[in-house]
């Protein structure tokens, strides 16, 4: 009952945050807005999984939980620096 | 009573969770520019994801669930404030100016690469805002409007 409740609270968020990302003028806020539909994914699966009484799906939560830093940072780094294989630092004009 | 009592307080738990959720979630939205976004999505990734983890843990009793529920927790407690930093490093480099006062000054270890640029946009923006007659129009749409026309992206 508490479950789906918040289950559906958690829809809400994912949905706008999705609007966000579809909307966000600027692509920060659009990884922002992936940030947060990644971690109400891991919420809504947690959820899921004691609303159907088998909460074994942690597991797929921790690796998203995983997942998500990772591709937000390779996404700012991309972003940033144009390459993934960048060395990082500071460029020298900017020193 | 019909219910044990670590279920009453997770349930609880939950749903003051669920509610922040949302709350985080309609700044995400509403929110003017992306570093008040940032700060409206803290919200959701410490007290809401964290009263949500928490009153699941009370569910889950003694088990190996609740350790799990854990390790999530800390893996969210530590990598929301690493993205929100990397995020707003990232979005200072771009260019990309948070609406401040008008009297304010951006200073900090971070912009002291190019004050001269900054401070000149954030002037020239108020200036343009004073100027325009239609100031009912809602402050959040018009910068929205507005970075979109130099969108460095």
């Amino acid at each position: 009952m508490i479950f789906a409740a918040a289950s559906l609270a958690v829809l809400a968020a994912l949905t706008l945050a999705v609007i966000r990302a579809l909307r966000g003028p600027t692509v920060f806020d659009r990884v922002l807005a992936a940030n947060a539909v990644g971690t109400g994914a891991i919420m809504l699966l947690a959820l899921l999984g004691f609303l159907t009484g088998r909460p074994e799906f942690l597991d797929i939560g921790i690796l998203y939980a995983l997942l998500n830093i990772i591709g937000t940072l390779a996404v700012l780094k991309f972003f940033r620096h144009g390459d993934l294989s960048h060395p990082g630092g500071e460029e020298p004009s900017d020193a | 009573m019909m219910a044990a009592l670590p279920e009453i307080i997770g349930g609880l738990l939950i749903a003051i969770g669920g509610f922040f959720y949302v709350v985080g979630a309609v700044g995400i939205y509403r929110m003017p520019d992306v570093f008040t976004r940032m700060h409206a999505a803290g919200i959701s990734d410490t007290v809401g994801a964290g009263l949500l983890l928490v009153g699941m843990m009370f569910f889950g009793g003694l088990t190996l669930v609740t350790v799990k529920l854990a390790i999530i927790l800390g893996v969210i407690l530590f990598t929301g404030p690493m993205a929100t930093h990397a995020l707003a490093q990232a979005a200072l480099h771009a260019g990309v100016e948070p609406i401040l006062d008008k009297k304010a000054v951006m200073r900090g270890p971070g912009i002291q690469a190019a004050p001269k640029k900054i401070t000149k946009t954030v002037k020239r923006k108020a200036t343009a805002a004073k100027r325009k007659p239609a100031a009912k129009v809602r402050r959040g749409r018009q910068t929205a409007a507005a970075r979109k026309r130099r969108s460095p992206t």
